[in-house]
């Protein structure tokens, strides 16, 4: 799609704001509609219109696969790690009245770390899908 | 809080937080010394919680500190503590013998990957036995399936490709129907917590939507289950998935499958409305009797022996569907007792067919020809699980086999143990034909010679020989517990 002019200024303008929206819902998940998965998923289109757009591969060079599944790992461990701290603070696992003096600060804190923790493996899964599917005609 | 407190979580989470845990070191031995030290604690945590179930009774945990029924809900009985034993004994004990049998069958660069999508599988499963929240059983029960097809898909054989794709399609159509069922109950009662579940539901048991929830839920489960004739993902998934991944699959997944099968029928809706008012009593005797007698035959005539011991997985859930059908105390001791015995066998047949892989390279019957010879200790180890497979006493076989054949007597129903009996000769069968290869045929001319497998693959085979038969003459602890729970099953609604 390297001849498509407009398709490419349309997609470098659009690329940014996707990104953008991706981190609205991503941190006004708990206030409002959205949270980590949608967010999750809105910032992996980004890289895969990039790469669609812009010819196969080039994602690759900005985003390499190798740390997509350690991305994936951190994300889970984030999530995991909340609770776990909630546990060793005495609190039932994943309380989030623990992680604050103020139990509501602690409540928002906690489902905002959460929630980042699901945005982050749900991107590198994601985008770790979309990897898999183009990247058997890049390698031809 | 203490940390004693926190047991129920914990053992879910060491194997949950251990699966990232492996994919980040990256490296095969170090994912697998995570893996093995989260088993062996998650293990050591169901040990102690099946002491303070037994000690105190019913243990409640609240996730988040929110409240039950509006917040989801760790909830362990003698039942859940009793599956939970097995569920985390069997992953610990198969690690030990994964070390050498994971590196010698999948490429090095997956390893940390295998071990973690290992460790989900088991985080999933033990979830599904912790849990007292319907969703939250869908939920695992999406976890450990989903990293067991990739576990399956890594078998050598690229065939294990097709067989991990079928399960794919089966499980999701199972994982589905179960996701409807549990809408439906939602739909009717507002609540997802089991126990709300059971208090609401008699007054709502008379609508389309409970029953068409309960026949989606039951054959959701029954797929997991590879409930005969649901079963044909089973024996492909089995034969061609890793050993490791086998000996942990078949002693764990299908029992989490029947204790979810026992959690629905007798707990939430109540065994007088799912074996009484409905037919499912005679439907799951059919096929369960169906399941055993067609299962046991074909696998007299497997030339793999993987895939014979997986139809043979089949024959025993059909005997602990059976025990179910009977909806008697008698006959769900028989289910109980059945799902920690069969776990006990086939985590040593498995184990020990992972180990003639590793030596021999294969596991057809040729591949058995004079095997008593070459590996002695390992086909030792088979024979006296085939014993146990058959019901030979003074093996834990015998003692399901035993209550079976009581429940059956119990109501009269002659012809079913007739069956019962002629499903074990057929059993007597398969395992003959693996005794008469390994014994009574020489050695074939120009192989190879080879060794006896390495100790940290006989060390587990043999702790869970030693089982084996230690249950089988020490019934006080399991059959106590099964009796407990069966108690605890037919009398939550009198």
């Amino acid at each position: 799609m390297k001849g498509n002019l407009v398709l490419r200024v349309v997609s470098k303008f659009l690329i940014p704001l996707i990104v953008l929206f991706a981190l609205y819902v991503q941190f006004h998940g708990d206030f409002g509609p959205g949270g980590g998965f949608q967010a999750g998923v809105i910032f992996a289109t980004a890289f895969v219109l990039y790469d669609l757009v812009f010819g196969d591969g080039s994602a690759r060079a900005v985003v390499p696969p190798g740390w997509l599944h350690r991305l994936a790992a951190v994300g889970v461990l984030i999530y995991g790690g909340v609770g776990i701290y909630s546990l060793l603070a005495g609190r039932p696992f994943l309380d989030y009245s623990a992680l604050a003096d103020d139990p509501v600060h602690g409540q928002h804190l906690g489902v905002l770390l959460v929630e980042l923790g699901v945005g982050i493996a749900v991107f590198s899964v994601v985008l770790l899908i979309f990897y898999a599917f183009s990247g058997r005609s890049s390698r031809r | 809080m203490t940390l004693w407190d926190h047991l129920p979580v914990l053992v879910v989470i060491i194997p949950l937080m251990a699966g990232p845990l492996c994919v980040l070191t990256e490296h095969p031995r170090a994912a697998w010394i995570v893996a093995l030290a989260a088993a062996w604690l998650s293990f050591a945590a169901a040990v102690v919680l099946a002491a303070q179930v037994s000690d105190t009774g019913t243990i409640s945990y609240h996730l988040g500190g929110w409240e039950p029924p509006w917040g989801i809900e760790y909830r362990i009985d003698t039942l859940g503590s009793y599956v939970l034993l097995i569920v985390t004994a069997i992953p610990a004990l198969v690690l030990v013998a994964a070390k050498e049998s994971v590196v010698h069958e999948i490429p090095e660069s997956l390893i940390a990957r295998f071990y973690g999508a290992f460790m989900l599988a088991f985080a999933g499963l033990a979830g599904i036995v912790a849990t007292g929240d319907a969703f939250n059983v869908f939920v695992f029960l999406e976890i450990s399936s989903l990293s067991s097809y990739a576990l399956i898909s890594m078998g050598r054989d690229r065939r294990a490709l097709t067989a991990s794709f079928e399960y794919l399609v089966m499980g999701t159509i199972g994982a589905t129907f179960i996701l409807i069922g549990i809408g439906f109950l939602y739909m009717m009662t507002g609540t997802l917590n089991m126990q709300d579940l059971a208090e609401r539901l008699p007054a709502v048991l008379e609508t389309r939507a409970v029953r068409a929830g309960f026949a989606f839920l039951t054959v959701g489960i029954g797929l997991k289950l590879a409930m005969f004739p649901l079963h044909l993902w089973l024996p492909n998934a089995y034969a061609y998935a890793p050993s490791a991944v086998t000996a942990f699959l078949a002693a764990t997944a299908t029992k989490v499958a029947v204790y979810a099968l026992l959690r629905f029928l007798f707990d939430v809706f109540g065994f007088e409305f799912a074996l009484r008012d409905m037919p499912l009593d005679h439907i799951l005797m059919i096929l369960g009797l169906a399941g055993i007698l067609t299962a046991s035959l074909v696998a007299v005539f497997q030339e793999d022996i993987k895939r014979m011991l997986a139809y043979s997985s089949v024959a025993q859930i059909g005997y602990m569907v059976l025990g179910i059908s009977l909806a008697s105390t008698t006959g769900v001791i028989a289910a109980t007792l059945h799902v920690f015995n069969h776990a006990l066998m086939k985590g040593v047949l498995f184990l020990a067919l992972g180990a003639v892989v590793y030596r021999i390279g294969g596991v057809t019957l040729r591949d058995f020809a004079g095997l008593g010879r070459r590996m002695p200790w390992t086909m030792a180890s088979i024979v006296l699980g085939g014993l146990s497979l058959i019901g030979v006493p003074p093996t834990v076989g015998f003692i399901t086999k035993w209550y079976l054949l009581l429940g059956t007597l119990e109501q009269g129903l002659w012809p079913v143990a007739i069956l019962v009996l002629i499903g074990s000769l057929l059993a007597l069968l398969y395992v003959w034909k693996l005794v008469e290869a390994a014994y009574f045929e020489p050695v074939p001319e120009g192989a190879a010679t080879v060794r006896e497998a390495p100790w940290s693959m006989l060390l587990p085979i043999w702790l869970l020989v030693g089982a084996n038969i230690y249950f089988g003459m020490h019934t006080e602890v399991t059959v106590g517990l099964a009796t407990q729970a069966a108690n605890e099953l037919m009398g939550l609604r009198p």
